[in-house]
């Protein structure tokens, strides 16, 4: 009897084991390998033609001189007054919306009672925000901030629309950090006597610190590549100068880049390949940085 | 924090707010809990401000042009000497540009998705995918420029026939923008797969399905209302992007456009184009810039809202 049960279930155990793989099914999965190939294949080669392109402009003329749109000028410009701008708008961005966006979550995720009306709305309202084309956030700095409350063409118009469009991905990325801290530590915090506002102070928002870095980094990058608002908000014209306070004039990288586009002539758009590569270099750091925090971080808590 | 059992987590917390006895008002706490209210309250304000700014300009537009001409007008020439205000050949490019798009978009980010939930082992999938959301992060200017000088030279080489795709097309727009959202339709695919619960996939292969089977006839299905979300959340994306099209798509709009090898211009990129200089308050030119993007707002809010409830709807059944 032992001699027959023992081929048999070796039998049965290597049917197990050796599966047949269909033709159908490998085509199925090269094709889904293909997808996500041709995907990182577009990314590399977006960042070896930037470079490819821009390299004769690559130098510190970037940083050092003024744009132009004088093809006789060409020789010795680059786009200071655009990086200075850049810093200038996104600083003021992030000093308004990181605060108003991580309090906005604080109240949604530890005061908000969400069985009520009112805070399914105000969610409800974030939801559809983060989904609004960034060009109407632009009619919207055009229509009330800049023409309405008559702050003008400057750098606190495009600081509070910029902050305004990211708001939302602060609000959300800053909910879940929120959530992912485990309810224990409040309990515990409460159990020694400390207030709301106290356990959410000391214990929670420190615990919540790298997922809002996160959300925090990728909003202010998001920011900082965006273009379509400002054209509405008067960032377009050719900038001499560097901003020397919010109420100043400007102009920012991307615009910048986008005026270099608009030139016919080859050396203009060289400067541009040039201006791209010192933008997406800073943008794709930024991303690496929110991505290596969030995963170092994760499971920490 | 009335009802403190009502809720899981938040009744639990609201616990320590209400102690056995009935403990003094502290104005200090108060005070920040008003300025958390105040805080959230910006983004209503924020909805409020974008219907404010359209709606007064949109409302000056339509006194001097009618609804009728507007939606049914083949024409659109604010900025020229023969001015018609007819917004056919904006949505028409638009409709063009956002279908090349997600004829793009779809089956890589699906694909991208399937692979990614089904087939990637997790710590391939710890890398792959913040590969590939770096996409979503590049700029937009970039990626408009990309399409004007790597792909669409590319295109005019190996086009059949000898009309060959102009210096600025629908194509060539449609081509980088649906590489652009390849990522937000992976991502949100990719997590309403991730939510269907192992039990269906370990039945069908107790039934002797392959993976490909399992994946296509039991996962896909499963997760349809969150894909179904990804791709309508892609569609608005299209819709609102501004910078691609501005610099790959063109800026004339005087007749209906079929053709995508063709220059044309979509909704943002009139927007773009009349708003970029600086129009002085109350013309007509300036009204046109807020009917157009109240169009371009109401459309994608609808779209927005669609695929918000959709998500709603997968995270009740799985979660």
């Amino acid at each position: 009897m032992t001699t027959t049960t023992v081929p048999a279930r070796a039998a049965a155990s290597v049917s197990l084991r050796k599966q047949r793989t269909r033709p159908a099914d490998l085509a199925f999965k090269l094709a889904l390998q293909a997808c996500l190939l041709i995907a990182f294949a577009f990314l590399v080669s977006l960042i070896v033609f930037a470079v490819y392109q821009g390299w004769p402009r690559l130098d510190s003329r970037l940083w050092t001189d003024m744009p132009t749109s004088r093809i006789s000028r060409i020789d010795t410009a680059g786009v200071q007054s655009a990086i200075f701008g850049t810093i200038w708008v996104i600083t003021a961005t992030a000093a308004i919306c990181l605060p108003t966006g991580i309090a906005a979550a604080v109240y949604l995720e530890e005061y908000a009672d969400n069985t009520r009306w009112y805070n399914r709305l105000l969610e409800l309202n974030i939801q559809n925000l983060a989904g609004v084309p960034s060009i109407v956030y632009g009619i919207l700095g055009l229509g009330v901030i800049a023409r309405g409350f008559g702050l003008g063409f400057t750098v606190i118009t495009a600081a509070i629309t910029l902050a305004l469009l990211v708001l939302p991905i602060v609000i959300i990325s800053t909910r879940e950090a929120i959530r992912a801290v485990p309810n224990s530590i409040r309990q515990g915090s409460y159990a020694l006597g400390a207030t709301k506002w106290q356990t959410t102070r000391r214990q929670v928002l420190p615990a919540a610190i790298p997922g809002m870095a996160t959300g925090s980094i990728l909003a202010l990058s998001r920011a900082i590549g965006e273009a379509a608002p400002l054209l509405l908000l008067g960032a377009s014209t050719t900038i001499l100068f560097n901003p020397d306070g919010l109420d100043s004039s400007y102009t920012t990288l991307p615009i910048q880049i986008f005026n270099l586009i608009k030139q016919p002539s080859e050396e203009f758009h060289q400067l541009a390949w040039a201006a791209i590569v010192l933008l997406l270099g800073i943008v794709l750091i930024m991303n690496s940085a929110a991505i290596f925090i969030r995963n170092k971080f994760q499971k920490r808590i | 924090m009335t009802t403190p059992t009502k809720t899981g987590r938040n009744g639990a917390a609201a616990g320590g707010s209400h102690p056995l006895r009935q403990s003094r008002v502290r104005i200090g706490e108060k005070s920040i809990e008003t300025i958390l209210v105040v805080a959230a309250l910006i983004s209503i304000a924020v909805t409020i401000g974008i219907v404010v700014a359209l709606v007064g300009p949109t409302a000056d537009f339509f006194t001097k042009v009618s609804f009728v001409e507007f939606l049914t007008g083949t024409s659109w020439t604010p900025l020229f000497a023969q001015k018609e205000y007819g917004v056919l050949p904006l949505v028409v490019a638009t409709i063009e540009v956002t279908t090349i798009a997600m004829l793009i978009a779809i089956p890589l980010g699906l694909g991208s998705a399937i692979y990614l939930s089904e087939y990637a082992h997790s710590s391939v999938r710890k890398t792959l995918k913040p590969i590939l959301e770096l996409l979503a992060g590049v700029p937009t200017v970039v990626y408009g420029f990309i399409a004007l000088q790597m792909i669409n030279p590319i295109l005019r080489d190996y086009w059949p026939g000898d009309r060959k795709p102009d210096f600025q097309n629908a194509l060539v727009a449609g081509i980088a923008m649906g590489i652009m959202i390849v990522p937000t339709v992976a991502s949100l695919a990719e997590d309403a797969m991730s939510a269907v619960p192992n039990s269906l996939r370990q039945g069908a292969y107790a039934l002797g399905s392959s993976k490909m089977q399992v994946s296509v006839r039991v996962v896909l299905p499963a997760a349809l209302s969150g894909i179904v979300a990804a791709i309508v959340l892609g569609i608005s994306r299209a819709i609102g992007e501004t910078m691609i099209v501005t610099i790959a798509m063109g800026l004339i709009s005087d007749q209906v456009r079929y053709n995508p090898i063709e220059a044309m211009m979509n909704m943002t990129t009139y927007i773009a184009a009349a708003g970029s200089g600086d129009v002085p308050v109350g013309t007509i030119d300036y009204d046109t810039i807020f009917a157009v993007g109240a169009l371009l707002f109401i459309v994608t809010f609808a779209l927005n809202a669609l695929s918000i409830r959709l998500v709603r709807r997968f995270r009740e059944v799985y979660e």
